[in-house]
């Protein structure tokens, strides 16, 4: 794995906000590891001057007429709410 | 009767409800009890409701009986792929992650169908939240494919596929990302249609890579195709990525259009990996076309080796963001365990996505992280540029490009399950169209000698999904390849 490029699979799974098990990271540090080998390629094209694609057909500037139209009710925004109370979301104390 | 019911094409079956031969309820009861008959041992759908379906049939019946039917789609069961919003029915995206969750609004997909008054009928198993390449990564269960139990139906909308081939539904939807739709319809022996980017909103759709993702149909023919695709097409002001377009009579488009005309064959697509009968059977489709009078034309795709890297790192960064989403606080699977607000998100997204899913949002999340982003992300998007201008390139002197939709028939369950990157490779000839944001479609072309379908891939202009459909159909039409039905 030297020529890998490094994914420290720590600091990659505490900003994707996920608890990994010991044994997921090394598994997955392996699989994506082949996955980075393998896209390495990318390096052997030349793309000096190419201007990157987000999107294949660009649509900009898209303006909608100022009109009020129904958003979503309340009862369906909290219908799956996995805790609520008093018409909020209920999430565990964020600042003590 | 029943068994003829659930072999018919949508547009013989529209035909006998306007000709008052046959009810929606009759049509919706066969559906039910073929899934009775047969689901538990393909298990296409993750969940129906039998008492709705009937609800939905009594009620276009009636329609009917008042002269107000709403169109040929009236009364017509379809199924959706579990990652499209019906209000009030569940949505699960095969994740633990939306367990429990129930649509609090219609995709406009599904407005056009309730419009058009087709019966939303079941929802579609699919790999977890449409990431995969054969319906395994499921968190409820493996669909299996109706022509040989012990292979995959392809994926991700497996089950959409799947549920089709089976008899279970006359038509029904998928979405395809870098080939979810053609792929597991090429397994399964079924047209399966991936439209322009744009053409068709994704509002409603639950977002997996949000530059390539769009819906599309499986159906029996290519006739059937051009039915759906002028029911659900059209701009939508709640997706700022839809565009305006005229959408024209598809099916009537299907008459006018005859060709004959000059096809491109990528010779990079018929290279190492290839099964040789996949390529026996594609080049008798060649043959056909040329016997038609149409010009075949090498053309040449150079970017082609670079689609699939191109797109795992598009395609995951897409999907890092997107499923950020999924955090544990507003409406997905929460942790028992946990005691603060870090815990919400850190261990219920541990808990609510399986490993495919996982394994994508860490890589996407390296490769648009701080220092990686220019190496990883940045080039990728210049790729794409490449690959895109290949296929613009290819047009100046071909109408449309013919290729095999998969290297090989379907594979056996389990046998690449332990190999991201094998299982990447069944989707190679597909994750171009995406890349590029064609429309592309998978035709029925016959079976290997172990009696496993072959699909035929076409692809097509930006927005002349008219003209596409009209190249497919001239090979579908002409050939029965539909009605070689699995044995269940």
């Amino acid at each position: 794995m030297a020529e890998t490029p490094e994914l420290n699979i720590d600091r990659v799974a505490e900003l994707a906000r996920i608890a990994l098990t010991p044994e997921e990271k090394i598994r997955y540090a392996a699989q994506l590891g082949e996955v980075l080998k393998h896209v390495e390629q990318l390096k052997q094209v030349n793309v000096d001057g190419v201007e990157p694609t987000a999107h294949a057909f660009s649509v900009e500037n898209v303006w909608a007429d100022d009109e009020a139209i129904a958003g979503l009710a309340a009862a369906d925004a909290l219908r799956n709410a996995p805790a609520q109370r008093n018409g909020m979301i209920a999430v565990p104390k964020v600042v003590d | 009767m029943s068994t003829s019911l659930n072999a018919q094409t949508l547009a013989a079956l529209a035909a006998q409800l306007e000709a008052g031969s046959l009810s929606s309820v009759e049509l919706t009861q066969a559906m039910i009890d073929r899934v009775a008959a047969v689901d538990d041992r393909v298990n296409a759908f993750i969940s129906t409701n039998p008492e709705d379906a009937l609800a939905q049939a009594k009620a276009s019946d009636s329609r009917r009986a008042a002269g107000k039917a709403l169109g040929p789609l009236d009364g017509i069961p379809i199924a959706l792929k579990d990652v499209i919003a019906v209000r009030d029915q569940p949505l699960t995206a095969a994740s633990k992650m939306l367990k429990n969750f129930v649509s609090p609004y219609d995709a406009t997909v599904t407005t056009k169908l309730k419009n058009a008054g087709a019966v939303l009928w079941g929802r579609a198993n699919l790999d977890e939240f449409a990431m995969g390449s054969s319906t395994e990564n499921s968190a409820f269960k493996t669909t299996a494919n109706p022509y040989d139990l012990t292979r995959v139906p392809g994926g991700s909308s497996g089950g959409s596929a799947a549920a089709l081939a089976a008899g279970e539904a006359v038509a029904t939807l998928g979405s395809d990302t870098g080939g979810s739709i053609r792929q597991p319809a090429a397994f399964c022996n079924v047209v399966g249609l991936k439209p322009t980017y744009g053409l068709i909103s994704r509002f409603g759709l639950a977002a997996f890579a949000s530059s390539l993702d769009q819906i599309g149909p499986f159906t029996r023919t290519v006739e059937d195709a051009a039915m759906m695709l002028s029911a659900i097409a059209g701009h939508d002001h709640r997706d700022s990525t839809s565009v305006k377009t005229e959408i024209p009579d598809y099916r009537s488009a299907l008459l006018e259009k005859k060709g004959p005309w000059k096809l491109g064959i990528p010779k990079e697509y018929f290279g190492a990996g290839l099964d040789p009968e996949v390529g026996a059977a594609i080049q008798k489709a060649i043959g056909f076309y040329r016997e038609l009078g149409c010009e075949i034309k090498e053309v040449s795709l150079p970017h082609t080796e670079y689609c699939l890297s191109t797109y795992y790192i598009i395609a995951t960064a897409e999907a890092s963001s997107n499923l950020a989403r999924y955090d544990g606080v507003r409406y997905t699977h929460r942790s028992k365990e946990a005691k603060s607000i870090e815990d919400v998100y850190f261990m219920s997204r541990a808990e609510g996505f399986g490993d495919e899913v996982k394994r994508r949002i860490i890589l996407g999340t390296y490769v648009l992280s701080s220092g990686y982003y220019d190496a990883y992300y940045l080039r990728a998007q210049k790729v794409r540029t490449l690959i895109r201008q290949d296929f613009l390139k290819a047009y100046e002197e071909v109408d449309a490009i013919l290729t095999p939709t998969t290297p090989t028939p379907a594979f056996k369950a389990g046998e690449k399950a332990a190999d991201p990157l094998t299982m990447y490779l069944s989707d190679i000839y597909t994750i171009g169209v995406n890349l590029a944001g064609l429309p592309g479609i998978s035709v029925p072309a016959g079976f290997s000698a172990d009696g496993l379908p072959i699909g035929l891939q076409l692809i097509g202009q930006p927005y002349r999904e008219a003209d596409l459909l009209a190249v497919a159909n001239a090979y579908d039409s002409a050939h029965d390849w539909h009605q070689r039905l699995p044995e269940l």
